[in-house]
């Protein structure tokens, strides 16, 4: 018995040892990284809100992150007098590991992928990450407190409601590569010489409302809005388990974004990849990279300390030699081998950037919604409006096969029926605000009957 | 051996936490057993190299169903369930079918590995990169064998939906 479960182990990590160590390195990197993202969303918040954000820690407070980890890693644990123990911590670890599990799916480029070619590909990123509300809701119950159920029965409820619309959103996508593997899936859109949210923009604006409800994202962060519910399902969570809850949140921000960015941003590949006349802008990389160098060494001298000087000057360093290593493959025969996974990493973490820098943006620029309108926005708006776009989508496919269509041809076709869906997107609208205005019109009749 | 090693894991962990599950008395316990029984069976899925089944039976098992009923558990109230009697009184009849049950299964196996050819079909091994995708196959079975039953049991849980919500709505 004993001698077939070593055997089975010594199988196991033969066949899977890569993997296993690229899992190590992402979880062990991951936390530094939500950190700066962290420190990004505080210092755009800041910016938005005529502030300077965190300073004090490093220039610029660049060593924040840093030093928020520590504080939260050494602060007390408290687990409340009625709170179910077990359950209370079994949950944050429910939430961080759903989502450090749907990152194995993702593919950072062609090169850098943990499971590799998985036939499920998109279905496993999304079906897995989607389990991570087991952490909010069992949380929120087991903290014994109103505020925390509250919080964790209107995320299920909001989780529920938006996950059809995202998916109807990722089916319209998926039409056009059939098939679920990721790889696949970007590489359908190098084939096509054109990136999925021009052939599917209403898909695409479905499933960036939907992604932000499912994480919990101002505005529509009702599980853990402070004015209403102290922090929702977090309340009673302290020290390094609410830090779980966080890091959890930001991953599953990485998730969507990495998943819009596969199937409709292009994955890895460079804007106008297949275009040979704009193979300049393969040195857009290196250039970014060397202007966030210069701008550092600009900025050094006038850091109020020695140290803090030198640290920028660091990290211009840094960049500069970020910038070299992607210079190289571009110019350099020998190392073209090495173009398309360091490119490609470089174009991905890219878009997901700027996918995330815009969920902070809407975040610091509208208002909460209530829950009323939430849900109406979720079951009267996005969920009609994303199947028929799937129909549209798929009504456009065929008419597309007949003509014989292929990559911006596919134009000709796909833009009337995002057409047609804007238009049925504006006659829901024009019938929700008739009858929101019916019955306010009610009530306002009923006014003395209460 | 990994195969074997994996489907006795995943099997322990299914047969446990459903036992565990009928004998909580905490029902948010129950329910968490219920998902773990739910995802073992999901790994023992994969283990056949059924991965869209797998990601199938998460999604929509734990990660639809299984929330609901979170949700439901937790707008009930729960120390007054706690109270009541939790098994219903017919153990006698229910241990009595649960018996009958396990004798036709165990009779069904015995009987297959007497006789070859018959009882349970054995399918001959192949490498697992020899097997054609999971997700095409299912899809080709359900849209192109198995078009009529699949669009009739999907009328069918669409009139149960409506009728759901009919039942549901508030009578003016």
């Amino acid at each position: 018995m004993m001698n077939a479960i070593l055997q089975a182990t010594l199988e196991f990590l033969k066949l899977y040892w890569v993997p296993l160590l690229c899992g190590v390195a992402i979880v062990a990197i991951l936390p530094l990284i939500v950190g700066y993202i962290v420190l990004v969303e505080r210092k755009l918040m800041a910016d938005m809100q005529a502030r300077l954000g965190p300073m004090r820690v490093g220039p610029h407070g660049l060593l924040q992150p840093i030093a928020d980890a520590l504080k939260l890693l050494i602060k007390e644990d408290i687990i409340p007098d009625n709170a179910d123990r077990l359950v209370f911590w079994l949950a944050p670890v429910l939430s961080v590991g759903a989502a450090l599990l749907a990152l194995a799916g993702l593919a950072i480029g062609p090169a850098f992928q943990i499971a590799q070619d998985i036939n499920i590909g998109i279905l496993f990123v999304v079906g897995i990450s989607a389990l991570g509300i087991f952490g909010i809701v069992l949380g929120g119950w087991a903290s014994n407190s109103h505020y925390s159920l509250m919080g964790a029965l209107r995320s299920s409820a909001q989780l529920v409601s938006y996950e059809t619309a995202a998916g109807m959103a990722l089916v319209s996508a998926l039409l056009f590569t059939g098939t679920l593997n990721i790889k696949s899936i970007v590489e359908a859109q190098n084939k096509e010489g054109i990136w999925f949210v021009m052939l599917a923009p209403v898909a695409f604006f479905t499933y960036l409302v939907a992604s932000i409800a499912e994480t919990n994202r101002a505005p529509f962060d009702l599980p853990e809005a402070e004015s209403e519910l102290v922090a929702g399902y977090m309340t009673e969570f302290s020290g390094f388990r609410w830090s779980l809850y966080f890091l959890a949140e930001y991953t599953n921000m990485i998730v969507v974004a990495s998943v819009a960015t596969t199937l409709f941003l292009g994955g890895w590949l460079r804007p106008f990849a297949s275009v040979p006349w704009l193979n300049f802008l393969d040195f857009v990389p290196t250039l970014l990279m060397a202007g966030v160098g210069a701008y550092c060494i600009v900025r050094a001298p006038k850091q109020p300390t020695r140290v803090q000087q030198l640290f920028m000057l660091a990290v211009a360093g840094l960049c500069f030699v970020l910038g070299l290593v992607l210079l190289v493959p571009v110019l350099v025969l020998v190392a073209k081998p090495f173009y398309a996974g360091i490119h490609g990493g470089f174009w991905f973490i890219f878009k997901v950037s700027l996918y995330i820098y815009f969920f902070m943006w809407l975040r610091f620029t509208i208002p909460r919604y209530r829950f009323d309108q939430l849900m109406r926005l979720g079951w009267h708006f996005l969920i009609p409006l994303s199947i028929i776009n799937v129909l549209l989508v798929g009504v456009a496919l065929i008419a597309g096969a007949y003509f014989n269509l292929k990559g911006w041809g596919l134009l000709l076709v796909t833009t009337p029926a995002a057409v047609i869906a804007l238009v049925v997107a504006l006659l829901i609208l024009n019938a929700e605000k008739e009858r929101n205005a019916r019955q306010n019109q009610t009530a306002a009749s009923d006014f003395y009957a209460g | 051996m990994l195969d074997k090693v994996l489907f006795y894991f995943f099997a322990a962990i299914a047969v446990a936490s459903a036992a565990l599950m009928v004998t909580r008395r905490n029902v948010v316990h129950s329910a968490i057993f219920l998902i773990t029984a739910l995802l073992a069976t999901a790994g023992i899925f994969l283990q056949l190299r059924a991965e869209f089944l797998f990601i199938v039976q998460i999604i929509l098992y734990v990660g639809g169903i299984m929330v609901l009923f979170v949700f439901v558990i937790m707008l009930v109230n729960l120390d007054v369930a706690l109270q009541q009697i939790q098994f219903a009184r017919q153990k006698w009849v229910a241990l009595l079918v649960a018996l009958a049950l396990a004798a036709q299964v165990g009779f069904m196996f015995w009987t297959s590995g007497k006789m070859a050819g018959q009882g349970l079909p054995v399918l001959t091994a192949v490498a697992a990169n020899r097997l054609p995708a999971n997700s095409e196959t299912v899809a080709h079975s359900l849209f192109e064998s198995y078009l009529l039953p699949f669009e009739i049991a999907s009328v069918l849980l669409l009139v149960a939906m409506i009728g759901a919500v009919v039942m549901a709505k508030k009578r003016t």
